[in-house]
């Protein structure tokens, strides 16, 4: 079986097939990673670009190791979206990649549809390594071969988001992976944080921690950016943290056996308690561990199978 | 100049209750006879063009009273030539123009110019809207009255909101007293900042910002209490959100002179359009939900709704061909405008006459122009409309300069086949 499109753009173009053909061949590639020699040939002569116009160092490492252990060549380029407002530079970009005929690209954009923009506009595959508040399907991903090695699969478990799901791009693929694969989400937030007609994606909605993670299997907390603040979308972080933060206190309305998780990277104490963060419940490190993996997964199956 | 008989085609006109097939007589660029079977060996002068018209549909020329010409300052996106080209193209053979060039239109010169220009081309009437505030700023009143003797037909700071709702009483004051309509654009910033596209369940799954509704609801609330208060009319602007089209129901069941348009987009498009970040959907105010959609229908349909707007705005490729976050908003309506607007038609939304009344005669009288009307002894400024020819929307055929149009590649029924503006013949398919 193949992708169907030559992009991952999001989870939501994604089939339940096309998701286990990616979580599946994610396991596979664990082993890799903990060969002495961490480095298969599979992607000998092929290349990654990681086009990032937002900072992210964990992700573009993730993306760049999982190149160099299929033994892809990998290059970088970072933009500042100052010096983007002028839109001409992602087409000029573009096109000045496709001349130099790399095989992926994996674009990181602060403005939602970006990838999109660039995958009408170029003939090499693009993955989307996050797109404003829009998606960002390889985090969807990894959480997901996160929860599936841990309970054995998603169908009905109970997964609660919390945080600030209007700007959050995790939130929505996660949204988008975890209804598709039969798990039962909610979300939860102040209301200044719950976009409007967020129910129509399937999930419920709860305006406090507390109700959102009663019996959860899953409880997925969201970063807050501390920036927005000034849009009045919530009054001050000691605010936020006294309702949302999850703790040794709240947890407990949890599953027994809830696993915690975080895209990263934490803000500790305002969205999770450091003894939470750091304590049995959290599978942060995992995470990130899967998110090589996966990355290895899309890597190979979209230039591998060629 | 030439005389013209036009044979046989069906005569609608709202201004007069016609709506029957007779002759109509074109005389040194005036409506010189109307009526059956007009004998062109009757005519002592110069024997007239006859042109057989029959099965077409006869019209006054339709007028456009909000257009966007981007000329003086933004002339790679459309000139005032380019601008009439398209205009009568599109069936149009007068054109009210917005202020928002550069220089904006706040000052006699500005709008002397748009009427020089306008003047040498020749092709549609072009009539200048000019700026409520200097600058479009919303701090100073514009010389209203040096304005309008200038030429300018109405007030607006359209692409911009009077947000001070002091000035906004004194500009409706002040232009009642020189009888000049001024034509809000309905927008509360403190709510849109930001938004991208309309607030829904489209924008959530996209992780665009939203523009509320109730960013124009709020302020068609406004405007209609502060016409309501000063006994002064309005016109509002590009009317989008059914909570603007009970606003302005409700405003004219009490008698406030309030008046309003819609542009096509509003009543074929929703806000699903952008699910593939298509830039050429991103407008002001943003398509909405499929709920306004159906609430802009009725209010046109109850009349609620007097006019339909192209509200044409042209960018070119380097403001459309970028990130949705980054691109400019507008799209360009002129070509469309009557194609669109005909379904409303054959969907019986509006009888043809109520159509050429929102396209033609309403417009006129809103802006007090002397046009609208296939009067005898009026300006020959007649639009000619074939209501069964299909086309294919394609950008590359237009007139316009630029293309930034969602429509491309639909299939329609229905255009303007022949434009004569000032008893010649301006467009002809
Ligand atoms: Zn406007
Ligand atoms: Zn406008």
């Amino acid at each position: 079986m193949k992708l169907a499109s030559k992009d991952v753009l999001g989870i939501k173009e994604l089939s339940v097939d096309e998701i286990n053909l990616i979580l599946d061949t994610a396991e596979s590639f664990i082993e890799v990673s903990t060969r002495e020699i961490k480095k298969v040939p599979t992607l000998r002569g092929k290349t990654l670009v990681t086009l990032f116009y937002e900072p992210s160092t964990r992700t573009r490492t993730s993306f760049e190791i999982a190149a160099k252990r299929l033994s892809a060549d990998t290059v970088s380029i970072s933009a500042t979206t100052s010096s983007v407002i002028k839109g001409e530079t992602l087409i000029d970009t573009a096109r000045n990649l496709e001349a130099m005929n790399p095989d992926i690209i994996a674009i990181r954009h602060s403005a939602a549809g970006a990838p999109h923009m660039l995958s009408k506009l170029i003939k090499q595959s693009i993955i989307n390594a996050g797109d404003g508040a829009h998606e960002h399907p390889t985090q969807a991903l990894l959480d997901m071969m996160t929860i599936k090695e841990k309970k054995g699969g998603i169908a009905g478990l109970k997964v609660a988001i919390i945080g600030d799901i209007a700007h959050s791009r995790v939130a929505r693929s996660n949204i988008y992976g975890l209804t598709k694969m039969g798990a039962d989400v909610t979300v939860a937030g102040p209301v200044t944080m719950i976009p409007r007609d967020i129910d129509k994606m399937g999930v419920t909605v709860h305006y406090r921690l507390e109700e959102a993670i009663k019996n959860a299997d899953i409880i997925m907390m969201l970063r807050i950016q501390l920036e927005r603040q000034g849009d009045s979308i919530f009054p001050s972080l000691r605010e936020y943290s006294n309702y949302y933060c999850l703790n040794a206190q709240n947890i407990k309305l949890a599953k027994d056996d809830v696993l915690v998780m975080h895209p990263g990277p934490i803000n500790r104490g305002v969205e999770i308690a450091p003894d939470i963060a750091d304590g049995p419940y959290s599978v942060i490190l995992e995470q990130v561990t899967n998110g090589v993996a996966v990355r290895m997964a899309l890597l190979y199956l979209l230039a591998g199978g060629k | 100049m030439m005389n013209i008989l036009l044979k046989g085609g069906r005569v609608v006109d709202p201004s007069q209750n016609i709506d029957e097939e007779i002759d109509l007589l074109i005389k040194e660029g005036k409506i010189a006879q109307i009526g059956k079977d007009i004998d062109k060996n009757t005519i002592a002068d110069s024997a007239p063009q006859t042109l057989n018209l029959e099965g077409k549909i006869v019209v006054p020329g339709l007028i456009d009273m909000h257009t966007h010409l981007r000329e003086p300052g933004f002339e790679y996106k459309e000139t005032i030539q380019t601008g009439c080209q398209a205009a009568v193209a599109g069936g149009f053979t007068s054109i009210a123009c917005m202020p928002n060039t550069n220089p904006i239109n706040d000052n006699r010169s500005v709008t002397e110019l748009i009427h020089r220009q306008a003047k040498r081309y020749n092709l549609a009437n072009v009539y200048p809207i000019a700026a409520i505030s200097r600058g479009s700023e919303g701090i100073t009143l514009t010389e209203f009255g040096d304005l309008k003797d200038a030429g300018a037909v109405a007030f607006s700071d359209d692409g911009k909101p009077v947000m001070n709702s002091a000035l906004m009483r004194r500009a409706l004051e002040y232009a009642f007293s020189l009888d000049i309509p001024i034509i809000s654009h309905c927008e509360d910033t403190t709510l849109s900042a930001g938004g991208l596209m309309n607030e829904g369940f489209v924008s959530t799954e996209l992780g665009l910002q939203g523009i509320p509704n109730i960013a124009e609801d709020i302020m068609v609330a406004r405007d209609i209490a502060i016409a309501d208060y000063t006994n002064t009319p309005v016109h509002i602007a590009h009317v989008s959100t059914a909570g603007s089209v009970r606003l302005i129901r409700a405003a004219k069941e009490r008698g406030i002179k309030v008046t309003a348009e819609t542009a096509p987009h509003y009543f074929s498009l929703t806000d699903e359009t952008l699910n593939k970040y298509d830039t050429c959907a991103k407008v002001y105010p943003p398509l909405r939900s499929a709920d306004d959609v159906t609430a802009i229908k009725e209010g046109l349909s109850d009349g609620t709704i007097d006019a339909i707007a192209s509200d044409h705005a042209p960018h070119s490729s380097i403001e459309k061909e970028v990130e949705f976050e980054y691109a400019s908003s507008g799209m360009i309506g002129l070509e469309t405008s009557l194609s669109l607007s005909l379904k409303l038609v054959a969907e019986g939304i509006l009888t043809l006459n109520q159509l050429i009344l929102k396209m033609s005669t309403n417009p006129a009288g809103i802006l007090r122009i002397p046009k609208g009307t296939l009067k005898i002894g009026s300006d020959a400024d007649i639009t000619v409309i074939d209501t069964e020819r299909e086309w294919t929307v394609d950008i590359n055929t237009f007139r316009s300069k630029s293309k930034n149009s969602p429509f491309n590649g639909w299939k329609l029924k229905g255009m303007a086949v022949l434009t004569i503006m000032g008893g010649e013949i301006k467009y002809s398919v």
